[in-house]
């Protein structure tokens, strides 16, 4: 019996230490691929020039900061209107009404979209029908709005992590122990006044994670860019919402199915996907780092 | 008493939560400038009771109040009553002390600061003399950028009590205020309690019986959601009227 019960822990432990052993191996086998095939084509130079010579040469600085802006946008319009979302559907909304319902089964049903569905909905939606109203609008003559640029680009990415920043915020904010809430009542706050001085204060952490997960989300996809804004080769930098980007995703992509050379660019592929790495690790690190700054100026 | 002179004024008051009647037809007075200690086994409405003094009941879902509560005469349920007027006039005390995560200093002023005082030397001052009211001053006085949840469990709650204080309420009521707290802290708050009743009307539930004697002018007995008795609180635990009253305190049950 004491030998059966040994043994059934030992296997679990084995079990569960080559699982875990498993995933840090591919993982570390992943990054150490990547940053080996990609090291020397990555330099200064690399970093800081377009790409030259039908993109087997030269560096991809327009994608880095096409992804970098794209992340933003995307971050400034997704996450605003995600926290007021969530706040509404924790704070305002009763269980029992539709409404609330409705925007939760919506926000689910987002969550379970193929982002190339959300791609095809940010051409019909964003660049047709709002571009062209748009362009009707201020009577252009010429195509301005109703094509794929950077705005376009980054609500379609918006809507795409709407839901990862409802979810997590909302969480974060019945997260708020309902003492605190209590106290600020029985003083005699308003409800806006207790939302607006302690539930939101005290759920910033969770706005932060619900940010730091739709970048991590944001940064890497690809297929809602493609028809919203992406351009294939582009070499100056984006000077308004209306221009098209390049972006490190989607570069790779390119380089690895499209190029007139697929072998002569493997270092250049290697090396924009550790610049896509970095720069995604760097975003959440400084979300991170931020947090934890916060965090720890609420306790001391 | 007569109910002319008292604070709170209850008449008929039932409460239900969902299917669950909480509180049966409780009529009873609270007179001003006394101490009066809420006593009964777990679940017998105590707690709901003082809660709908200040009307924080109506903050659950699903609750159906009747009945009359009367401040200074006013009716407190009736429609024009603005709730959160109310509540500044009716602090609370809860039972784990709740400071927010803000310095000692924020924490006094958030309730004069949401009511729009904004000068800082009015603020210095109302988080003063609160702070000594709570007899806390001495204890922090040279560190009120400290995080209130960095004190002590009896500097916590002697906190929350000076945060309720700085917005010059005149009913305190108190929920198990001292049952989170070791024994010397809690002779402190009853201590305090003593020195806050020539200001306030204090009403205060308690599961601990020695604490009522020790701090209440009056002492009613809850059971089952029903007010079984009222009297001064001497007479309360020496000769009750009523039987449970008397077994409940002899610790016959409960």
């Amino acid at each position: 019996m004491k030998l059966k019960r040994r043994l059934m822990g030992g296997s679990v432990i084995g079990v569960s230490t080559a699982a875990t052993l498993l995933i840090i191996g591919v993982m570390m086998w992943m990054t150490a691929s990547i940053v080996v095939g990609g090291r020397e084509t990555l330099t200064w130079e690399f970093l800081t020039t377009a790409p030259r010579e039908g993109m087997t040469a030269g560096g991809i600085l327009p994608a880095i900061v096409g992804t970098v802006l794209l992340v933003l946008l995307m971050s400034l319009a997704g996450v605003p209107a995600g926290a007021i979302t969530a706040l509404y559907l924790s704070e305002y909304a009763s269980s029992r009404s539709i409404l609330a319902r409705l925007i939760r089964f919506a926000v689910n049903t987002l969550a379970g979209v193929p982002s190339i569905v959300f791609g095809l909905f940010g051409l019909g939606f964003f660049v047709q029908f709002v571009g062209t109203g748009m362009d009707n609008l201020f009577g252009g003559v010429t195509l301005k709005w109703a094509q794929p640029n950077v705005l376009w680009a980054s609500l379609t990415m918006a809507l795409l992590t709407l839901p990862v920043v409802i979810v997590s915020v909302e969480e974060s904010i019945k997260n708020v122990p309902a003492e605190l809430r209590a106290a600020s009542l029985a003083l005699g706050a308003t409800k806006w006044q207790t939302i607006w001085k302690i539930v939101i204060p005290n759920s910033m952490n969770g706005i932060f994670t619900g940010t730091i997960l739709a970048v991590s989300r944001g940064a890497g996809e690809v297929a809602p860019i493609l028809f919203t804004g992406a351009a294939y080769f582009l070499p100056q930098l984006p000077d308004s919402f209306s221009s098209q980007f390049m972006h490190l995703g989607y570069h790779v992509y390119i380089m690895s199915t499209q190029s007139t050379n697929v072998d002569a660019t493997k270092g250049i592929q290697y090396a924009t996907t550790l610049v896509l790495l970095m720069l995604t690790f760097a975003l959440n690190l400084s979300a991170i780092v931020l947090r934890s700054r916060m965090r720890a100026r609420q306790i001391q | 008493m007569t109910q002319n002179d008292a604070k709170i004024v209850t008449r008929n008051l039932n409460l239900h939560y969902g299917d669950k009647q909480a509180l049966k037809n409780i009529s009873m007075s609270i007179p001003p400038n006394k101490v009066t200690a809420f006593i009964g086994p777990s679940g017998c409405g105590k707690s709901t009771y003082l809660r709908s003094l200040n009307r924080m009941n109506d903050l659950i879902d699903g609750v159906k109040i009747e009945g009359d509560v009367l401040i200074d005469d006013v009716n407190i349920y009736e429609k024009s009553v603005d709730v959160v007027e109310l509540r500044k006039r009716v602090g609370m005390i809860f039972q784990k002390s709740n400071p927010f995560p803000k310095s000692i200093y924020d924490n006094v002023a958030y309730g004069p600061r949401i009511n729009g005082v904004r000068e800082k030397s009015r603020l210095d001052e109302i988080v003063e003399r609160s702070l000594k009211r709570a007899a806390l001053w001495n204890e922090v006085k040279d560190d009120l950028k400290k995080s209130g949840l960095a004190l002590s469990g009896g500097q916590q709650q002697r906190l929350c009590i000076a945060r309720a204080l700085a917005v010059d309420p005149e009913i305190l009521l108190m929920d198990e205020p001292a049952s989170a707290l070791d024994p010397l802290a809690t002779a402190k708050i009853e201590e305090l309690i003593y020195e806050l009743k020539s200001k306030y009307t204090i009403v205060i539930v308690t599961h601990n019986m020695q604490q009522a004697a020790r701090v209440s002018d009056f002492t009613a007995f809850f059971y089952l959601g029903e007010l079984i008795e009222l009297d001064e609180t001497r007479k309360m635990f020496t000769t009750p009227e009523k039987k449970q009253t008397e077994e409940y305190i002899t610790g016959r049950f409960g």
